[in-house]
């Protein structure tokens, strides 16, 4: 399944739910899929999607769904531990790999010979779910009704969607997100 | 009085409730002061950067955030100081334990030390140096008062003499 297919088909299911997206071109297909103030679009800092979504986690009742990657996940294993260490449940992880760092050229990841998964699962992820587009299909609904923190592995094909840079400024995505949780 | 006791009254007074740590030999004391408080929420992290990461999502879900670490976990932090918190206009209250200063026993230390304020005014991060507990409790406010009102991390700057 292409990356963007997964991101809507996730988003689609998706009600007040807040969402944190990894850097580059996952932002982007998001933000062109559907924009909102739920969404927090992360233009820098590559690897800590999944930090920033337990920083809110821990601190609020909603519900949060991190889009991560497999690279960025690579750089930032140790936030796995810490997840699972203070272990809120409502933190989805969802970790769309291709295997490799799609929007830098498609460059080979790690993820083609080591199984996130399974590295979820050593750690002590209680809900940890994987989806392959081709033989099994995504089910985001099981997700939503699955306590947390949930990490769910999804393979998707490698290659970006042609969709505009977002026209926001960071400053921007970052008051009307604190607006949304301040409802 | 104590430079910890010091510290972290300043964090209770400045209302911080959301604490990220890495350990130093000398933040131990305030690790577990602020581990024990339960109106804070403590959180030991496995590097600085992560941390880092945590304490802009717990900003922007409303919480007073301050990372407790020492000065060696600056250069890995350095990408997310700069294109999270800089580019979002992100506050926090960077505690650091800086080795490497006059009194330092330990050689290894001394050249992270010696980059330390390079590093951060590379940044351009604000920073104060208090050098005896009362200062602490003098400095400590004010930098979180400035964080909070220009959208930036402010860094504290503990020296081996300070302890």
């Amino acid at each position: 399944m292409e990356r963007i297919d997964t991101i809507k088909k996730i988003t689609d299911e998706l009600t007040n739910e807040l969402v944190v997206c990894n850097i580059g071109f996952p932002s982007r297909e998001l933000h062109h899929l559907k924009d909102s103030s739920t969404h927090f679009y992360m233009l820098g800092s590559m690897g800590l999607a999944s930090s920033i979504g337990l920083g809110i986690a821990m601190s609020t009742k909603r519900k949060v769904v991190v889009f991560d990657g497999d690279g960025s996940i690579l750089m930032n294993l140790g936030s796995l531990v810490t997840i699972f260490n203070q272990n809120p449940d409502n933190l989805i992880l969802v970790v769309l790999d291709n295997e490799c760092y799609g929007s830098t050229g498609s460059q080979c990841s790690y993820a083609s010979t080591v199984n996130l998964g399974k590295i979820a699962g050593a750690i002590g992820f209680k809900s940890n779910f994987f989806f392959d587009g081709d033989k099994k299909e995504l089910d985001f609904n099981e997700v939503l009704n699955s306590c947390g923190p949930v990490f769910v592995h999804v393979k998707v094909k490698p290659g970006n969607a042609n969709v505009p840079v977002i026209p926001l400024e960071a400053s921007d995505i970052r008051s009307r997100f604190m607006d949304e949780i301040k409802k | 009085m104590d430079g910890s006791q010091a510290v972290y009254n300043t964090l209770k007074q400045s209302k911080i409730n959301f604490v990220v740590s890495l350990p130093c030999v000398n933040l131990d004391k305030i690790m577990k002061m602020v581990e024990s408080d339960e109106d804070i929420i403590h959180i030991p992290v496995t590097r600085e950067e992560e941390g880092f990461g945590i304490c802009a999502g717990a900003f922007m879900a409303g919480k007073k955030v301050a990372i407790l670490m020492q000065n060696s976990g600056l250069g890995n932090s350095v990408n997310a100081l700069a294109s999270l918190f800089e580019l979002y206009k992100l506050p926090i209250l960077i505690i650091m334990s800086h080795r490497g200063t006059e009194g330092e026993f330990m050689s290894a230390q001394i050249p992270m030390g010696n980059a330390t304020p390079k590093v951060l005014d590379a940044l351009e991060i604000p920073y104060f140096i208090p050098e005896t507990p009362e200062e602490a409790l003098n400095l400590i406010p004010k930098a979180w008062n400035m964080a909070e009102t220009n959208g930036t991390p402010v860094g504290i700057l503990l020296s081996i003499k300070f302890w």
